[in-house]
């Protein structure tokens, strides 16, 4: 069962946070923020970069979100407290990019960043999306649907619900979302691959998916 | 409005050859680059901090302190020093002493930079990225604040009535925080009362206009007095007599350090269309004539109120005479026009005068 989805919490109110905060505004979203820091701290911040974004702690974001959005440093995975994620559809949108961000052991060996963060967040209905488009261009390239320059964004996990409650949100932010499958999947749109910072239309995104897909089982 | 430009000391590659030239005589062309700029009448010259050997600009103050020698009225700077992989006393006694030189025309800015070579270079953890940038940023405006420093962090040896010297004529030196867009960092620019400098390097270049916002406010607040709120903007740019032409050759450079990037950092770079639509209107590359530079420097003006824009223009290994080429059009065709459609009048007659 999918269920309706009314209110986004966002984890970060950096570049990616602030974008996604923007977007889900304007979809008539109700949208939360939290960050490290204390809630009235990133409060003049919200009031500027997103207007109507309501800042609270990360304790009560993640109680009264019906999908939370991790756009944090994925340095900080480990910061985050597992219990209060259980149950919850949660969108990673985090990278791991040793070039800028440095290395980081538990990564190095892993063939998705998801699938160690999906570890760590063991009850959590963990969806990977919007990693794969830089944060400026997240908030241009939404277009309405059936608009001709629609992009497409890759979405993988292992709960088919969460995936298809995920799809929803993305459609209403201004994207065609693509299923990708289970979380495994999401390999295919990582830092490195040919889905990564390049612009795919939906036929275009579901070929280079599913090409993929069969490479691998090869 | 000041205009200017900056570097990161790119090698030069012969153009029927290929063959890079040698980081010793990019060296020798930056200093030239700058004193040009001096000549033609620009504001501000940056040097980035690289540690590569198509960027090997990785002693700024010392090529900054031959300028200083060389020229009369430029702001002479970094953009950036990589403060996390430094030592801020060190920072200080080479930028004042710059500043000495050069009659208190040094400035410095801190900021994360788009390089990371130093990180491993001098012994440090990209991890504790934020944790070492907050602790240097802290005790480099403490240093700049008064002569005798008592301090102690995590990384580096405590201060104990410490003399920092020598010191700025002017009384401090300009320390500008340089961003990439983070909004936490206008934040920290604000409350702290330090100018800043927005790296604006892809995309559209008014969404900074919030965050210029978000700085303003946030300076108020922390009652900071108006005339410490600043605002700069970085971006790559490159003009030419003729605007097609002028795209065309810029276009073959930006595309050749995209591939390059892209390559360490796991992206496709960006086609040319991509190109095209960031190269015109409000977007972050400001590749053309004169007269287009000038009027898209103004339109952003209207929306980010930056007294200052300075620009990258020997990306991807340019040849040494078009890049001299597009400092000049820089210093004597898009200075007067921007000068002229802001109405700095005044300041246009000085420049007229000193010519
Ligand atoms: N930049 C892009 O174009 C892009 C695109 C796709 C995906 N991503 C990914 O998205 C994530 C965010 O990137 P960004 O560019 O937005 O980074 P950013 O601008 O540095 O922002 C990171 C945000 O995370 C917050 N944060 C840090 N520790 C936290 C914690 N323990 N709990 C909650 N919030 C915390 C920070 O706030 P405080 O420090 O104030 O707490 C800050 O607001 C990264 O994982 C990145 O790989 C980035």
């Amino acid at each position: 069962m999918t269920p309706e989805i009314r209110s986004i919490g966002i984890l970060g109110a950096g570049r990616v946070g602030t974008a996604l905060a923007r977007l889900a505004l304007a979809a008539g979203y109700e949208v939360r923020v939290a960050t490290a820091r204390p809630p009235h701290e990133i409060a003049l911040l919200l009031e500027v970069m997103a207007p109507g974004a309501e800042p609270l702690s990360v304790e009560a974001l993640i109680a009264t979100s019906d999908i939370v959005i991790l756009a944090l440093p994925l340095s900080k995975y480990r910061e985050l407290r597992p219990e209060l994620f259980a149950g919850k559809i949660v969108i990673d949108a985090m990278n791991y990019w040793p070039p800028t961000d440095g290395t980081i052991e538990d990564f190095e060996r892993a063939a998705s960043s998801s699938e160690i963060v999906q570890d760590h967040l063991a009850g959590a209905r963990l969806v990977r999306a919007f990693n794969h488009m830089g944060y400026h261009e997240i908030e241009q390239e939404a277009r309405p649907e059936g608009d001709p320059a629609r992009r497409a964004l890759a979405v993988a996990g292992n709960d088919a619900d969460a995936r298809a409650a995920v799809s929803g949100f993305i459609d209403r932010l201004g994207y065609d979302p693509i299923d990708a499958g289970p979380l495994m999947a999401s390999r295919n749109f990582g830092v490195g691959t040919t889905i990564f910072g390049a612009a795919f239309d939906r036929t275009e995104m579901a070929q280079l998916l599913a090409s993929a897909h069969q490479r691998e089982a090869a | 409005m000041e205009i200017g430009i900056y570097s990161f000391g790119d090698v030069q590659k012969d153009a029927t050859t290929g063959e890079l030239g040698s980081t010793a005589e990019a060296t020798r062309n930056l200093l030239e680059a700058i004193q040009l700029a001096d000549q033609v009448g620009l504001d501000y010259f940056g040097i980035g901090e690289h540690h590569t050997r198509e960027m090997p600009a990785s002693a700024a103050t010392v090529i900054l302190g031959a300028a200083a020698a060389s020229t009369k009225n430029i702001k002479l700077g970094s953009a950036v020093t990589v403060l996390s992989t430094d030592d801020p006393v060190r920072v200080y006694q080479q930028f004042a002493t710059l500043d000495a030189l050069s009659n208190g025309r040094a400035e410095i800015t801190a900021g994360r930079g788009s390089s990371t070579e130093s990180f491993p270079l001098f012994g440090h953890s990209l991890n504790d990225y934020d944790a070492l940038y907050a602790e240097k940023l802290d005790l480099l405006m403490l240093i700049n604040e008064s002569e005798s420093v008592t301090w102690n962090g995590k990384f580096r040896p405590a201060l104990n009535k410490a003399q920092v010297v020598p010191r700025p004529d002017g009384g401090s030196l300009p320390i500008w925080l340089a961003t990439g867009g983070n909004p936490q960092s206008s934040v920290r620019a604000g409350l702290n009362g330090l100018p800043i400098s927005y790296a604006i390097i892809g995309g559209q270049a008014n969404r900074f206009a919030p965050l210029a916002e978000l700085y303003r406010r946030a300076a108020a607040q922390a009652g900071v007095a108006p005339e410490k709120i600043k605002v700069s903007v970085a971006s790559p740019g490159f003009v030419g007599e003729d605007a097609a032409k002028a795209k065309d050759f810029f276009w073959t450079h930006w595309h050749a350090v995209m591939e390059q990037l892209g390559k360490i950092r796991g992206f496709a770079p960006p086609p040319r269309f991509h190109y095209d639509k960031e190269a015109s209107g409000d977007g972050a590359l400001f590749a053309g004539s004169p007269e287009e530079i000038a009027e898209r420097i103004v339109k952003l003006h209207g929306s980010l109120g930056h007294m200052r824009q300075f620009f990258q223009i020997d990306v991807g290994q340019m040849p040494h005479r078009e890049y001299l080429r597009s400092i000049e059009l820089f210093g004597t065709k898009v200075k007067p026009l921007v000068d002229a459609a802001l109405g700095d009048k005044a300041k246009a007659k000085e420049a007229n005068r000193d010519a």
